[in-house]
């Protein structure tokens, strides 16, 4: 039910910022040599001329039928840009969510369940280095050993899955081990902490004096009631990483959402650049919503 | 062996050769296309070549479209398209014949009709253009292969514009195409070009595919720049974007890719010693930077303030600056460009060396009363984020006051083109760069325009350098060009109409895979093979 007066009040404030900023989407179609009259006749032509509430409301009721519209740059309709760099975008966050939550949550729990030893202050060390190493230095560093001294693994680009499994996966395993690093440091991080704050509630205890080995305690009650602040973390990460990693994608040349949000804000492409902040803000309610729901499986004493 | 089996051998033998027969037709490998991988100077985006001046959507067009004439390495026009051409005795009619064999890429051949649509969409839009339409009375088909240009008086326009590289070449499209009005634009792209355009394989800013154009008859003569025989060795040519520089290095050294348009200076040193890949200037002319100062407000409005900055900043600083290797660049006040036609060095003394004395003794003398100046910079652009801080570091040490504002680059196209004042969002030193081969003569370099309002941004406003261009485009004579463009250069320098910041090349990179890749203004892929 919200949903709707969350998209369109995004849509209205993206909407007027856009306008508000200084640029000129007729400078960049026209080129270095344009005269002012050959920029006033482009503006014309694609509308700008036209009052910025008539804009508005023209470009809602596209909206409305289901039409992003089409670049003004690139005279392509923007909803076919979107889904072509869709594939990258979508193929790289399920890769380094899969693999962060894989690694992280493991150290995670290790590192609480042995805390104030070697392991756990490594593992605090690390997170803390996940955090701190700048993810184009990650991936420099990556396809200076993987790709350029030991010629395992591509430098950059991105093949579809139709193109092989093979091609498509090799060709992700540097740009998501690049940003993975600092996914794994968040969610381990989140996870001994979280362990941490019910390792000393009543009901371990219990499952202890039971007799429970010590993993089952640590799987089957401390994770699953330290779940929720860890899948919150995870539903943030996965709406951030649809939203785009623009660094990631430029070091290795994918062709994703964050690549195409800075080039249409970079051009004032403004039917891209709106498209892309509607799907952005859509998703985020999505993920959101579904985390909701997960809160529900795994503690049934949350209700709404 | 019983009698049966025997009888077979025939048989079985007959069947295990079309069973192997038939293994290696499936097995074999379909014949390997031909492709060279490039990484150009950025992300194509806007595909007409006429509504856009930008230096890739040239570039592209070279790719699927042809030119009535074409400019060899000489600077010397000679047919493309056209056969030949006759001039009339009084010089006012030129009669071109297109030459045999020409086609567009759907199959329909290409007609004289096409080329009249074409010249006056691209006369609408382009500076050259713009003169050349001046001056012509009547364009007419004469028959399929023939037409007619018929000018006011003499002039040496019609064949300088129609066989211009630089940008918004007049490119030749089918009439339908080049019927487009040329504020709006063209929907399909067929050229009767070398390559064609794969429309179902273009991404906006991330890819473009070109294939060979198999029916495409190129001359005979050996290719020069746009002229001579256009013949191509690959089987396809694709374009793909990289945002990051370091990464298309690595790319290159690594053989995912082929070539590298511009080069960063700073990355050269990775292919020291390198004997698979080259690192070579394509661009033997270059670019030139340069500054432009608004002419409407003060404190430029005023001539001994422009003349003091202009000798306050030193071409040295700047090129240094923006390069950092000397093999890269060079000082140059010609503002049509050293190493063109009307190359003049006048201005050097004021314009090469730094001399800050001499800049603060004429604000003194102009009684300049500390109006700040505010310096339009842009960060996203490498090629002109250096300029304005060296600008602003020279003026600053002259006594003028600066307020040197930082904005990406599509800001600055905004903010030159507002006549506001520069308190208000306006501004007053734009700096920036182009190519040579765009500027190389009084017509074709706007930035020597001076029709006040309708010149380019700054807005310089002298009748008498319009006059000279004027004279210019009705002029044969070559000593008499030459010394009009000479006047022209004397008083833009002295009235600071646009200040020579010197000219500085930027290295390409390519795979040595590939070869007689063809030195040129504009990055041209005919001519070039690919070994294995």
């Amino acid at each position: 039910m919200a949903t709707l007066p969350v998209v369109g009040t995004v849509a209205l404030v993206v909407f007027s910022i856009l306008r508000l900023t200084p640029g000129d989407p007729a400078a960049i179609i026209a080129g270095d040599s344009a005269t002012t009259e050959q920029l006033e006749q482009i503006r014309v032509h694609l509308g700008l001329d036209k009052p910025i509430h008539v804009q508005f409301f023209l470009w809602l009721f596209q909206i409305l039928r289901g039409d992003l519209g089409v670049s003004l740059i690139s005279n392509v309709p923007v909803s076919g840009m979107i889904l072509d760099r869709m594939g990258p975008t979508l193929a790289l966050s399920t890769t380094i969510i899969l693999f962060s939550v894989i690694v992280a949550i493991p150290l995670g729990v290790i590192a609480a369940w042995r805390q104030g030893t070697v392991l756990d202050r490594s593992v605090t060390a690390f997170s803390v280095l996940g955090f701190s190493v700048p993810v184009f230095v990650n991936g420099y560093l990556l396809i200076l050993l993987f790709s350029i001294s030991l010629g395992w693994l591509p430098v950059q680009g991105y093949k579809p899955l139709t193109d092989g499994f093979l091609p498509f996966f090799v060709r992700l395993i540097l740009p998501t081990l690049a940003l993975s690093t600092a996914y794994i440091a968040l969610i381990a991080r989140i996870t001994r902490t979280s362990i941490l704050e019910v390792m000393g509630e009543d009901y371990i205890r219990t499952a202890r004096a039971k007799g429970l080995k010590e993993d089952a305690v640590l799987i089957r009650h401390a994770l699953r009631n330290a779940a929720v602040p860890i899948v919150t973390i995870i539903g943030v990460g996965i709406a951030h990483l649809i939203g785009g990693v623009v660094v990631t994608e430029s070091v290795f040349n994918l062709p994703g959402l964050g690549r195409l949000v800075v080039e249409a804000v970079l051009a004032r492409d403004y039917p891209v650049i709106q498209g892309l902040i509607l799907l952005f803000s859509f998703i985020n309610i999505l993920v959101n919503l579904v985390v909701d729901v997960l809160y529900t499986v795994i503690d049934p004493r949350i209700r709404y | 062996m019983s009698l049966k089996w025997r009888k077979l051998r025939p048989a079985r033998a007959l069947c295990a050769a079309a069973f192997v027969s038939a293994a290696m037709i499936v097995s074999a490998p379909a014949l390997a296309q031909t492709t060279i991988t490039a990484v150009m100077s950025s992300g194509l985006r806007v595909t007409d070549p006429v509504m856009s001046s930008a230096a890739i959507t040239n570039t592209h067009g070279f790719m699927i479209y042809d030119t009535l004439l074409g400019t060899d390495a000489n600077h010397k026009v000679q047919p493309q398209m056209a056969e030949k051409w006759q001039v009339s005795p009084d010089g006012k009619t030129y009669t071109f014949t297109l030459r045999n064999g020409l086609n567009w890429h759907d199959g329909a051949p290409v007609k004289a009709e096409d080329c009249v649509a074409s010249i006056k969409r691209w006369g609408a839009q382009d500076v050259m253009g713009q003169v050349l339409m001046g001056l012509v009375t009547n364009m007419k088909v004469v028959d399929d292969k023939t037409f007619q240009i018929v000018v006011k008086q003499p002039t040496g326009v019609v064949l300088s514009a129609l066989a211009k590289i630089g940008t918004r070449t007049p490119f030749m499209m089918p009439k339908r195409v080049a019927d487009t009005p040329s504020s709006q634009p063209i929907k399909e792209y067929i050229g009767s070009g070398p390559f064609k355009f794969v429309a179902s394989e273009f991404k906006p800013g991330l890819k473009v595919v070109y294939e060979k154009y198999r029916d495409y008859v190129p001359r005979s003569e050996p290719a020069s720049w746009t002229a001579g025989g256009k013949v191509v060795y690959v089987d396809r040519v694709e374009w793909v974007t990289m945002p990051d520089s370091l990464t298309a290095a690595n790319a290159l050294l690594n053989h995912e890719i082929d070539f590298i348009e511009v080069m960063s200076y700073d990355l050269l040193p990775m292919f020291e010693g390198r004997k698979d890949v080259k690192i070579e200037i394509l661009d033997k002319l270059g670019l030139w930077t340069y500054y432009r100062f608004n002419f409407l407000y003060p404190p430029f409005n005023n001539k001994l303030i422009r003349k003091a900055a202009m000798y306050a900043v030193g071409q040295q600083d700047v090129l240094k600056a923006l390069t950092g290797d000397p093999k890269y660049y060079k000082t140059c006040v010609a503002v049509f460009g050293c190493g063109t036609p009307y190359a003049s060095s006048y201005g050097e003394e004021i314009l090469v060396p730094a001399n800050i004395e001499k800049a603060k003794q004429l604000l003194k003398e102009a009684k300049y009363d500390g109006t700040p100046v505010v310096i339009l910079h842009p960060t996203d652009i490498s090629s002109v984020k250096t300029q304005p801080v060296v600008i602003a570091d020279a003026l600053r040490k002259a006594g003028f006051k600066v307020d040197l504002q930082s904005m990406d680059w599509q800001t600055v196209t905004t903010r030159r083109a507002s006549k506001k004042p520069p308190a208000e969002g306006g501004w007053n030193v734009h700096p920036t760069n182009g190519p040579l081969v765009g500027i190389s003569d009084p017509l074709r370099n706007q930035a020597v325009g001076t029709n006040g309002s309708r010149a380019w941004f700054g807005w310089p406003d002298f009748p008498e350098i319009e006059a000279l261009r004027a004279k210019f485009a009705v002029t044969s004579d070559p000593a008499e060009l030459k010394k009009i463009a000479e006047e022209i250069q004397k008083l833009v320098i002295d009235e600071g109409v646009v200040v020579p910041l010197g000219q500085f090349v930027v290295p390409s990179g390519y795979s040595t895979k590939l070869t007689d890749v063809l030195e040129s203004p504009v990055r041209i892929f005919w001519n070039v093979k690919k070994g294995k």
